[in-house]
């Protein structure tokens, strides 16, 4: 019984997680009056707990290795919980909304379960479970995607993500039939000695590198993204562009590197085209863009052109920061939706870039957190996505992959070029006629919260060592 | 706590002040006083650095100090100067000093401007301090992104295509750095960042040849290499007054002391490759820079393209690796940071009075603004090289260094490199007769007045500058030949 418990109990993070999800679904319950604070406020002092209880500091295998536990995995799902908070605190202005209200629990909700989803897929140790992680992550994001009910857009973006998920999980899951039928056996741990390098098995593995290229929007399978990302509620396009990424791209780190290490040659080749096709292709057509939530869509596929470079390096420092690149890509892509979504709310529904004309004059503060947020996606020092680029870079290189990271660095080029063009329209472009601030924008206290935090996280977590250093020490305590 | 991190602790600082500042006063008092204590240090550690040489210090590096950052990549925040960075960091210090008074009325958002002005600075400082690759590429970009806002927000004319298209050219140069410091990191086994430890280590030729012109052409973008020079004359020609001291001033040497420490120290058998190749492109730049000055029109763009060429000599010089050559690189960096940030100074001082920047339509200043003017005949007689004034001493101590390498290639190109000195005495006297002399014919220009306190402090302070090299160049050639020894007879090895 009580070695039982125990087992039981090293699933802490999935079980916390799961408590918070019933307990804010039964607080939506036996709530008097929509529209209030206190769910809110619940649901994310509940989440912050959350954060810390995910962290195991060893290695734990459950159900006969169904389910595998690590440091590396754990810290991982600390990132994205946190991710998922500075959702949470930023989505006030738009659940207070009067047609959204009613469904604030249900958003929360919603999103926990695709979280306690991804938990799972990153903690796999069977394709089994993998795929219902998977799954889990997926069906209810579509929810999300359909949220405002009323806007024709967003209903519209979910049908497109439901058709295209169900359509990558159709690859992924022939991707897993053709592994079982050539090597009898799901397990992670087994797959690895019984795997051969036969045709059969590289059409598998391509077919769950182009179902993991769905989820992570990798181009050619990046063609939902820009649609879906611009129906969404802004909210839920920042949860997608950053929690649902990270979560697959880790997955596919995990799974690409510790399970297929005989066709180490052809995974590597794959990933390393679908990256410089990836980040350029994002890059391109992003520059296209005047929508920020299309342009927001088209940078983050290509920023997952680089997280692939990490899964590429195939080696600890690459898993490690692979892991560092995600957590910067939350904090500063979480705060630029939510700069995007306060200028929404405040300013009539405008997510065009010439909305952002003049914001100096006005809004200092939140220019100010955009400017940095931008730059630290570009990759400029001293914020911290120039580290995690650099430790990315310095992974891949470390690989051999010359050529490919010279390309991704010539591409930051480009990418600089249109967060600058953000932060030339906030600074230097005058507003247009009629333009909806006049006056500073008073955003609430959740998105302050939200914007301060991640302002932190991108000006400190760079500049302080440990946090990597802590990743790259996890990632190298990985079992297989 | 070493004396170096002041020179990046003391700029934070000033942004903390400048972001707690309230009034307009209180930010020029928080510049004035970060700037003035940055001088004073500069000068206070140029005095103790001549002190322990002149007491026997031997190592290639002084004032050294490492702290180990990110541990699985060997980055540490190691800092160390030697002559050439004591002299660098000398002229940064003089430059934004100056460059505070050169900006002292600017306006709007005069807080900002100075937030990103000092954000600049600390850059320019932590790159010179720094003898780490990362730490180094690191305080590089800080230096660079700033020019975006500085530029578009605060410039003049086509000032967003300004601002982007230099922002862009030279972080595509820092695209070719980075990819070049990872091979200079993993082909010297991933021991180390610090350049001093690697300059110990061997590089594997192959490595060294690829990622030779990938340093050298990443810092040589920023020192205005042809045919990498093009975002110069656009940004200068764009950016506010003290902008353009600084950049053209501080910045554009960070291209010919990365060069110098990093590429050409480390990489001697690709600098043995690529040689040639590199010092015909930087001949092009001296000539064809001087060139360029003679067809313009616009005060900023003459000066901007003689800096294209002065610029271009620095690289020459350090390409032609001889020890007297690389002394005088070192001494034109310093010589041409003085007076080109005194010429961007005057320019932007005619240019708040007049309002026009047109050669065609300036004449006869000498008798409205005597002080400015007089300041303008200094700084062109500077620039062309006359004897009493710091542009002599280096472009003589070039010149006579070049010629010493015997090879019959490099003689050629020292001759040709040579013409610019006549071309440069044609576009600056004809600039200084046309502007300057005759009679003035628009009756508004007359009712102009000279130079205001402010101004004069940033002017004086160059001029003596410029003076003091030209008069006592001595103190300053004898630190960096010094310095220069070990880096050149590395080279020789290979050369």
């Amino acid at each position: 019984m009580n070695n039982y418990m125990s087992a039981v109990l090293s699933l802490h993070a999935e079980l916390s997680l799961i408590v918070v999800l019933v307990v804010v679904f039964l607080a939506d319950l036996f709530r008097s009056r929509p529209g209030g604070r206190g769910l809110r406020v619940l649901v994310c002092a509940l989440m912050l707990v959350q954060v810390l209880l995910n962290l195991s500091p060893d290695t734990r295998e459950l159900f006969g290795g169904m389910y595998v536990n690590t440091p590396f995995t754990s810290v991982v799902k600390s990132i994205l919980s946190a991710g998922t908070l500075l959702v949470f605190l930023q989505s006030g202005e738009w659940t207070r909304r009067p047609d959204t209200a009613i469904r604030e629990g249900e958003f929360y909700v919603i999103t926990l379960s695709t979280l306690l989803g991804m938990f799972f897929m990153l903690s796999a140790g069977h394709f089994l479970i993998f795929y219902v992680g998977l799954e889990m992550a997926s069906i209810p994001m579509a929810c999300l995607v359909a949220m405002d009910k009323k806007r024709r857009q967003s209903a519209e973006a979910g049908a497109k993500f439901i058709l295209s998920s169900m359509f990558s999980s159709a690859l992924l899951l022939y991707g897993l039939s053709l592994l079982y039928g050539t090597t009898g056996t799901l397990y992670f741990a087994d797959l690895p000695d019984v795997l051969q390098s036969g045709g059969l098995e590289r059409l598998a593995l391509v077919l769950f590198i182009a179902g993991m290229g769905f989820k992570m929007s990798l181009v050619p399978f990046h063609l939902w993204t820009a649609d879906v990302y611009q129906g969404a509620p802004t909210g839920v396009t920042a949860y997608l562009s950053v929690i649902s990424k990270g979560a697959a791209a880790v997955a596919l780190a995990v799974v690409v590197r510790f399970v297929f290490p005989a066709l180490t040659d052809d995974w590597s080749v794959v990933l390393a085209l679908l990256s410089v096709v990836t980040i350029t292709l994002g890059n391109l057509m992003a520059v296209l863009q005047h929508d920020m939530k299309r342009f927001m869509a088209f940078s983050s596929i290509s920023q997952a052109g680089y997280i692939v470079l990490g899964v590429l390096a195939g080696s600890p420092a690459g898993m490690a920061s692979l892991a560092f690149y995600v957590a910067i890509y939350v904090v500063a892509n979480v705060a630029v939706f939510a700069v995007i979504s306060t200028v929404e709310q405040h300013g009539g529904g405008r997510t065009d870039r010439e909305a952002f004309n003049g914001l100096y004059a006005t809004n200092p503060r939140l220019t100010l957190v955009m400017t940095l947020a931008l730059f630290s996606l570009g990759g400029i020092p001293p914020f911290a996505g120039f580290f995690s680029k650099f430790f990315i870079f310095a992974a891949a290189f470390e690989a051999g992959w010359h050529l490919v990271v010279f390309l991704a660095l010539l591409n930051t080029i480009i990418s600089l070029y249109y967060y600058l063009l953000v932060v030339k329209a906030m600074y230097i472009s005058t507003p247009a006629e009629g333009s909806a601030f006049g006056s500073p924008i008073h955003s609430s206290r959740g998105v302050r919260l939200c914007l301060a935090l991640c302002t932190l996280g991108v000006c400190v977590l760079g500049v302080l060592s440990c946090f990597y250093e802590n990743l790259f020490q996890w990632a190298d305590m990985l079992p297989w | 706590m070493n004396i170096l991190s002041l020179f990046v602790l003391v700029p934070l600082l000033m942004m903390l002040g400048l972001w707690a500042a309230r009034t307009l006063s209180q930010v020029r008092g928080v510049m004035v006083a970060g700037s003035s204590v940055l001088l004073l240090l500069a000068i206070w550690l140029v005095v103790d650095y001549l002190g322990l040489r002149a007491g026997g210090a031997t190592e290639e590096m002084l004032f050294t100090d490492s702290v180990m950052w990110y541990a699985p990549l060997h980055i540490c925040y190691a800092v160390g100067v030697d002559g050439i960075s004591v002299v660098m960091l000398l002229l940064s210090a003089i430059i934004v000093f100056t460059g505070t008074f050169a900006s002292w009325k600017l306006k709007p958002l005069t807080k900002e401007y100075f937030l990103w002005f000092t954000l600049l600075s600390t850059g320019v400082f932590g790159f010179f301090i720094s003898v780490d690759l990362f730490t180094m590429f690191m305080f590089y970009e800080v230096a660079l992104i700033p020019m975006y806002l500085l530029i578009g927000v605060w410039g003049s004319g086509r000032k967003e295509y300004a601002a982007m298209k230099l922002t862009l050219m030279l972080m595509g140069g820092s695209a070719f750095l980075l990819i070049g410091i990872l091979g200079i990191y993993y082909g010297a086994g991933a021991q180390t960042m610090n350049v001093l430890e690697i300059a110990r280590l061997h590089i594997p030729e192959e490595m060294q040849r690829i990622f030779f012109p990938a340093v050298f052409v990443g810092f040589g973008v920023l020192g205005a290499l042809f045919p990498f020079h093009t975002w110069s004359p656009d940004g200068h020609a764009s950016a506010p007054t003290a902008v353009s001291m600084l950049h053209a001033g501080v910045l554009m040497k960070l291209g010919g002391y990365g060069c110098f420490r990093v590429a050409m120290y480390l990489m001697p058998e690709g600098l043995a490759m690529w040689g040639d190749v590199f010092l015909v492109l930087t001949t092009i730049s001296v000539v064809y820079g001087a060139f360029s000055a003679v067809v313009q029109t616009d005060l900023k763009y003459i000066n901007a393209y003689s800096s294209v060429s002065h610029c271009g000599l620095v690289l020459f010089a350090l390409l032609m690796m001889t020890r007297t050559s690389c002394t005088g690189a070192v001494l034109q960096m310093l010589s041409h940071g003085l007076m080109t940030a005194l010429f961007f100074a005057l320019i932007g001082m005619i240019y708040g009075r007049t309002h026009t920047r047109d050669v065609r339509q300036l004449s006869g200043l000498m008798k409205i603004m005597p002080f400015l003017a007089v300041g303008y005949v200094l700084a062109g007689l500077a620039n062309l090289g006359l004897p009493g004034l710091s542009g002599f001493v280096a472009e003589m101590t070039v010149f006579v260094g070049s010629f010493e390498h015997t090879d019959l290639f490099h003689r050629a190109c020292t001759i040709i490199a040579t013409t610019s000195i006549v071309i440069t005495a044609v576009y600056i006297l004809r600039v200084v007769g046309k502007i300057l002399y005759g009679t003035c014919h628009n009756p508004e220009h007359l009712k102009l007045t000279d130079a205001t306190w402010d101004e004069r402090v940033a002017v004086i302070c160059l001029v003596v500058c410029v003076a003091g090299l030209g008069l006592a160049p001595w103190w300053v050639s004898d630190a960096v030949s010094a310095s220069v020894e070990p880096i050149v007879s590395q080279l020789s090895v290979f050369n």
